[in-house]
């Protein structure tokens, strides 16, 4: 993709980034000597298995909580705009979608519409939250963190309990919000079959960072196989397709030629 | 004011009235938040009030307010820390300080208190002072929740995306949780404690029957607390029945009729 190539490499000023940060809770270590950082433009998307650290992680860069070696970065007057990993709402509380953008800061109708039109969720301003599907859902969080109008988007597994075919609509609609905002993006994702097309560079995450890099290159080292096992190599690329070709606006697939080819594809192994 | 002190009658509502209209909206956060046992926990905490104000010597409603106020800080800190659900640390905290309160009064047998005043109260007896406390205490309860209204409100929708977005969580809850302590120990001397949790209950869940966002919700539970206590309060004295459970029965008829509404609306939009 070569927006991803060219965007980024020009524009890309530091958002944030942890430098050699060790955390634990108690005695118990859950992050070692992480380096990360995310630029303008970028997405990051952060991979790894359950109790890897990864809203740790979040935490960490959300400045929600302190290293206890190394240290934190954030660009002064950083906007970030959260989507958490799931929401579910108790019947008791009435509480209809307008309401929810509304909180805590009461938003114009004009913005509501053009952020809710932005994540294609016009039709569910007022719809009470508890009715809403995953894939509605996530929108509509989407919708709300882009309110806030984020230099960088933070998103927790937004894959979670959105079905097969809205997964892909929501893949691409963060990329789309990437390309128009220009935002940083880091994605986390517990299913490593999983990784956006559009992503700059995959971070394989286990209590220190395995190993990153470009998605294919990432597929191919050898500390992400050992994690993973042999076959995710193949299930990492369950995406990847996009990555090779490019979609006219009917969706009709391009010429090959206009693949954009991985250049520096040797992941950097570090742990 | 001169009504006020011949009329016992007319007293009992505009307290009635006054309680309603903050149990309310509190009351509202107490269900979303999953705090329904709450009020009963620190009605059973004030027994060790009453028994530590003995104990220290100190005035007993000073006693109350203050043994229920560090139990409310301690529910807080415990939920963060014990990875316990919160109607269990609730539980506990509610037998655990009953039982303490009971033992510690043993000790004083010359003693006795009227525990009966204290659970039930009497809203009848019911002084221009304590109107004065339950207006006044009332009216800044209110204002304190208006404050944090929003925050609370996210925090209880998804406190993780509250304290990422910059909300300090713990000092919005703590700040909540205070607020009905404060209420429920000022309230209990006067209407008891029997009708000041049924209420901040009642009231809230029969408005979630009709309401369509969570303050028509809030302004719906005192209305029709407001509306118990009226009914309850003139029931009582039509069939000469006791009048904090009166208020309660009515409180919980017209919980029935909101049910029935609410049933009612939802086959008519479908």
């Amino acid at each position: 993709m070569s927006d991803g190539a060219n965007g980024v490499e020009a524009a890309g000023s530091l958002l944030a980034a942890l430098a050699g940060v060790s955390f634990s809770y108690g005695r118990r270590s859950v992050l070692e000597k992480i380096d990360l950082d995310v630029h303008e433009g970028e997405i990051v998307t952060l991979i790894g298995p359950n109790g890897a650290g990864k809203s740790t992680l979040l935490k960490l860069i959300l400045g929600l909580l302190e290293p206890d070696i190394g240290s934190a970065y954030r660009r002064r007057g950083l906007k970030v705009g959260y989507v958490p990993q799931r929401l579910q709402v108790d019947p008791i509380l009435p509480l209809a979608a307008r309401r929810f953008l509304c909180l805590p800061e009461r938003q114009s109708e004009d913005r509501l519409n053009a952020c809710l039109g932005e994540v294609g969720a016009s039709d569910l301003l007022d719809r009470p939250l508890q009715d809403l599907s995953g894939g509605e859902m996530q929108r509509l969080l989407l919708a709300r963190a882009l309110l806030r109008d984020p230099d960088l988007l933070i998103l927790d597994e937004p894959l979670q309990g959105v079905d097969i075919g809205g997964q892909l609509g929501l893949f691409q609609l963060i990329e789309r919000v990437r390309t128009t905002r220009g935002c940083g993006v880091i994605l986390v994702s517990h299913d490593l079959h999983v990784v956006l097309a559009g992503t700059d560079r995959v971070v394989c995450l286990n209590k220190h960072v395995c190993c990153s890099g470009k998605p294919e290159s990432v597929s191919r080292n050898p500390a992400y196989l050992s994690l993973f096992g042999p076959e995710s190599a193949e299930g990492l690329a369950l995406y990847q397709h996009h990555h090779d070709h490019r979609h006219d606006l009917a969706g009709t697939p391009l010429p090959e030629s206009s693949a954009d080819v991985d250049k520096d594809g040797e992941g950097r192994p570090v742990g | 004011m001169e009504i006020f002190s011949e009329n016992f009658l007319l007293r009992a509502v505009v307290a009635g009235l006054g309680v309603a209209a903050v149990t309310g909206p509190l009351g509202c956060f107490m269900v979303w938040r999953r705090l329904a046992y709450f009020g009963d926990s620190l009605a059973h905490s004030a027994l060790l009030g009453v028994a530590l104000g003995i104990l220290l010597g100190i005035d007993l409603t000073l006693g109350i307010l203050v043994t229920v106020l560090t139990l409310a800080t301690l529910l807080v800190l415990l939920q963060d820390r014990s990875r316990l659900a919160s109607d269990t640390l609730l539980g506990m905290m509610s037998h655990g300080s009953l039982a303490i309160g009971l033992v510690v009064l043993s000790f004083f047998q010359s003693v006795r208190i009227d525990l009966m005043g204290y659970l039930f109260g009497d809203i009848l007896a019911v002084s221009p002072p304590d109107i004065a406390w339950i207006l006044g205490g009332g009216l800044v309860a209110l204002l304190l929740l208006a404050r944090i209204w929003q925050a609370l409100l996210l925090i209880t929708v998804h406190e993780g995306l509250a304290q990422a977005e910059g909300i300090s969580v713990k000092r919005i809850r703590l700040t909540y949780v205070l607020l009905v302590a404060l209420v429920v120990a000022l309230g209990m001397k006067v209407v008891g404690i029997l009708l000041m949790t049924a209420l901040l209950i009642v009231p809230a869940a029969a408005a979630r029957q009709i309401a369509r966002s969570p303050e028509s919700m809030a302004l719906l539970a005192a209305l029709i607390g407001g509306i118990a206590v009226t009914a309850g309060l003139g029931g009582s004295l039509t069939w000469d029945t006791p009048a904090g459970p009166s208020v309660v029965v009515a409180a919980l008829l017209l919980f029935v009729v909101c049910l029935a509404i609410g049933q009612w609306q939802s086959v008519e939009r479908r």
